[in-house]
């Protein structure tokens, strides 16, 4: 493979990480301070997704669909964890597995009504549309260096909001022990209740921007629930810089996967999860 | 394991055993040693770090370095499961029991683990006679003879205590790794426990941690003090009484002594 | 008049064998169905009702089978019941111990994500490449044959023999599951479920305990998945998607979790509950998914609550002849929880 295809494929294998990396940190974060696992989590991809389909053939911008998407979707955050997520933190996890399948056959169905089950595109916004040329034959769109980039911005973000606030500090806090943290006067259920609108938020986000490259389908949300499950399960729960490398990791495997063996390109990243759990079941970078 | 130990060769060696986390050292080169029919205390202020020792004795933690050896073998990276089959059975601070069980299951249970040819897929478990043997045998010692019948998860907290040294005794273990057995237990049922622990000892090793103090005089052997992770003195009963050093890190400040 | 009470457990199986009888075919396909199914929950039964495994992709070993018996059969020709059956089984249960080996180094969520993962990637295996069809499936032309010996019992291609013969198999898998968990290997996985560090602690090497149940629920799976492929002639990807594992984890929780007699209601109540949907209106799913989620809300024993009451009532003497739990005493309803398996 000459240079410029092979910088193509790496562009692409690091844009479809980062873009992981987004809905699999909800997902561990999620997990992690709350003790939840959510199986509904890809459907918030997906809704986001489809939000955006749908917004974006109303108001003509894509763009303009993620203003108006993002806060919709904190907003279902919000009230998902208000009316059902917050009676599941002392359950067992087959109550949490049971009641969040029960979800996602609901958002399924519900955009089956809504919206039908056609495969949607949506249009790259106008100031996107741009490539970059690499040779006189290739070129790299625009897009998704941009999608790339705003992943990393958010990443960071994430980053800092841990580690360097006082929000962050309770998030962590409370991964520890939450009744002790309660009773210091912090109030958990409003850290809870924020962490997981960021989650589904983060989730839904991801959809919305991906979905100019990857078309917007009715599958999708299972689809990138497993790979997160995956990448979390590689990454360690809870740790969201185990989550970004193994991402990166699945992202590169994926992409040079399909272009190496394109038959078995799907089998890979569960090859990848396998020889992990051989080397080291509690995943990669462990906790803490 | 099954002849009879030589008087006075060492069954059970801890050997500079530390273990860190992080930057915190919970165990610094403690050095343990149990002779078979004897007990051996294991005591000090809470934080002390006897869970953790007890924890790396029984295969459930790993040391950060440092040997545990039994009769001179190491067997430092044997897991707790490998552990128990060659004798150490390790009892529990907070009751680990089968709640739905009855007394007797728990112990049928626990003995079974003995002749694990795991395939047995068509055997009926009731048929075991060894099992059923060895699991009343072991209720009839700690004392639960009649309580066979009872649901464990509603006998009483004692008689929970019991139970949990009842199943490491149905597992015929040789050495026993007691993490406070006397653990919320009041006058009258500690000093049944009390007797327990002497009459146990004339053909098991023991280690005991503890903090009920009265009990640990009237049974041990020797007494090791561990404090901040470290041996801070071990020897005789008499000799520990008198230790100054003791007194001033624990004894005095915690424990009221009957002379 | 008490002496006849314990008969009264052979009621519905005297009707299973009764219906054909006097039912159309229709009702008799839909109850093979069922049957089927009620096979299927017993095998994932075993795993998280008795040994406390979570494993959300039970359908890879379900699939497996089924497209192992369409594999197996030549084009034009039958394939021997002898064989086809054995190989299915097996296939199943290979695929369930390589699986397994890698699956159970984990414990609680990850076992959830990775048993997930690996049946996604069965499906993907059969849905992306040649094998067996791609996403279209693929027909069984001709259903196995069971001749021995030149002599042949039954046929399965006639509606009613298939109805007995998957019969058949649902009462030798609840005899031998029976059997299995009266075994001190069924006990040692009971205990397992209870409290696993306990048994580590006293000898018990857990992981073959549990990588026994998992291959053994994975060939009884396959079973499922032979009758299937028997009654339907037709497989395709979706046998092996995670929907078919959530449905059929939604039986065992219907049934009540820790009992196979419940493990078979369980199929039972979620294809009625799937019918009677789907007649109130065609998006059924959305029902569905909102009785789940209220139930797990409300009713905090799960949906476990009702049946776990019936079925204590009428095992309870069962239970305490054996001696495995105590006269009913101060112990009231608790419910059977969940999976306790993680540290």
């Amino acid at each position: 493979m000459d240079f410029p295809s092979l910088l193509i494929q790496l562009l692409n294998a690091v844009q479809y990480g980062l873009l992981l990396f987004l809905v699999a940190s909800g997902l561990t974060l999620i997990f992690g301070i709350m003790g939840i696992i959510n199986l509904a989590h890809g459907s918030f991809y997906m809704i986001g997704a489809y939000v955006a389909f749908v917004l974006a053939s109303a108001t003509g911008s894509l763009l303009m669909a993620i203003a108006i998407g993002v806060p919709l979707a904190l907003a279902l955050g919000w009230l998902l964890e208000w009316l059902v997520f917050s009676h599941l933190y002392r359950r067992d996890h087959l109550e949490q597995v049971l009641l969040t399948y029960g979800l996602i056959l609901f958002f399924e169905e519900a955009r089956s009504l809504l919206v039908g089950n056609d495969v949607h595109s949506v249009a790259i916004p106008e100031l996107l549309r741009a490539s970059i040329a690499l040779t006189d034959t290739l070129s790299y769109p625009v897009y998704r260096l941009f999608i790339s980039l705003v992943c990393l911005a958010l990443a960071l973000a994430l980053y800092l909001l841990i580690r360097h606030t006082r929000l962050g500090m309770m998030i962590r806090a409370g991964s520890h022990d939450r009744d002790m943290v309660a009773a210091l006067g912090i109030n958990i259920n409003l850290v809870y209740r924020i962490v997981f609108a960021l989650g589904v938020a983060l989730a839904a986000f991801a959809g919305m921007i991906a979905a100019p490259v990857s078309t917007v389908y009715p599958g999708m949300g299972g689809h990138v629930l497993i790979i997160s499950f995956v990448i979390v399960v590689i990454g360690g729960i809870g740790s969201v810089s185990g989550a970004l490398v193994a991402a990166l990791i699945i992202g590169f495997t994926d992409t040079f996967g399909k272009v190496i063996f394109p038959d078995y390109a799907g089998i890979l990243v569960y090859v990848v999860m396998a020889a992990v759990l051989l080397w080291r079941p509690e995943g990669i970078l462990r906790r803490g | 394991m099954r002849g009879a130990p030589t008087p006075m060769a060492e069954l059970l060696v801890a050997e500079k055993l530390t273990r860190r986390f992080g930057g915190l050292a919970a165990n610094q080169d403690v050095n343990l040693s149990l002779q078979p029919s004897q007990l051996h205390a294991l005591v000090g202020p809470n934080g002390a770090g006897k869970s953790t020792c007890i924890n790396m004795l029984s295969g459930d933690l790993a040391p950060t370095s440092g040997r545990v050896l039994l009769e001179g073998r190491d067997i430092t990276r044997l897991t707790s499961f490998q552990r128990s089959m060659i004798g150490i059975g390790r009892s529990f601070q907070r009751t680990n029991i089968f709640p739905k069980f009855t007394a007797f299951e728990n112990c049928r249970l626990a003995a079974q683990s003995r002749r694990q040819r795991a395939w047995r897929l068509f055997t009926d478990a009731a048929l075991l006679v060894d099992a059923r043997d060895k699991a009343s045998a072991a209720l009839k010692r700690a004392g639960l003879a009649r309580r066979e019948e009872i649901a464990a998860g509603t006998l009483s907290h004692g008689e929970q205590r019991q139970l949990e040294i009842a199943m490491v005794l149905a597992t015929d273990a040789t050495v026993l790794l007691l993490d406070e057995p006397l653990a919320g237990m009041g006058a009258e049922e500690s000093a049944q426990m009390v007797d327990l622990l002497k009459a146990l000892r004339t053909d098991h090793s023991i280690l005991l941690v503890e903090h009920d103090m009265d009990a640990v005089f009237a049974v041990a052997d020797v007494i090791t003090v561990l404090v901040n992770g470290q041996v801070l003195a071990s020897g005789k009963p008499e000799t520990i009484r008198g230790n100054r050093d003791v007194q001033q890190a624990y004894l005095g400040q915690d424990e009221v002594l009957h002379g | 008049m008490k002496r006849f009470l314990p008969l009264l457990k052979y009621c519905p199986l005297v009707l299973l064998i009764a219906l054909p009888f006097f039912a159309p075919p229709y009702y008799t396909e839909l109850l093979a169905k069922i049957l089927t199914f009620a096979i299927f929950a017993m095998s994932l039964d075993l795993l998280i009702g008795f040994t406390g495994l979570v494993s959300f992709g039970h359908a890879a070993f379900f699939g497996i089978a089924a497209y192992a018996l369409v594999l197996l059969t030549p084009k034009y020709a039958a394939v021997s019941l002898w064989i086809a059956f054995p190989g299915a089984v097996l296939a199943a249960a290979v695929a369930a111990l390589v699986i397994g080996i890698f699956a159970l180094r984990t414990k609680g969520v990850y076992f959830i994500m990775v048993t997930l993962a690996f049946a996604q990637m069965v499906f993907s295996l059969f849905q992306d490449t040649k094998l067996g069809g791609g996403s279209d499936g693929v027909f069984l032309n001709t259903r196995p044959d069971a001749t021995l010996f030149g002599y042949t019992p039954f046929d399965l291609a006639n509606g009613q023999h298939a109805y007995y013969f998957v019969l058949a198999m649902l009462v030798a898998t609840h005899l031998l599951l029976a059997r299995v968990l009266r075994s001190p290997f069924g006990r040692a996985l009971v205990g397992i479920r209870s409290n696993e560090h306990r048994m580590r602690s006293l000898g018990f090497a857990t992981y073959r305990y549990k990588l026994g149940a998992f291959t053994l629920a994975g060939a009884l799976a396959g079973v499922a998945g032979f009758c299937y492929a028997v009654l339907f002639a037709f497989v395709n990807p979706e046998l092996l998607s995670w929907h078919k594992s959530g449905d059929a984890i939604l039986m065992v929780i219907l049934g009540g979790m820790g009992s196979l007699g419940g493990a078979i209601a369980g199929a039972f109540a979620f294809v009625a509950m799937q019918e009677s949907f789907s007649q109130l209106t065609k998006h059924w799913l959305l029902v569905m998914g909102t009785v789940i989620v209220l139930t797990v809300l409300f009713l905090p024993g799960g949906l476990a609550a009702v049946p776990d009451r019936i079925r204590r009532t009428l095992s309870g003497s069962a239970r305490r002849a054996a001696g495995i739990t105590p006269p009913p005493s101060r112990e009231g309803g608790g419910s059977e929880g969940g999976a306790h398996t993680d540290g």
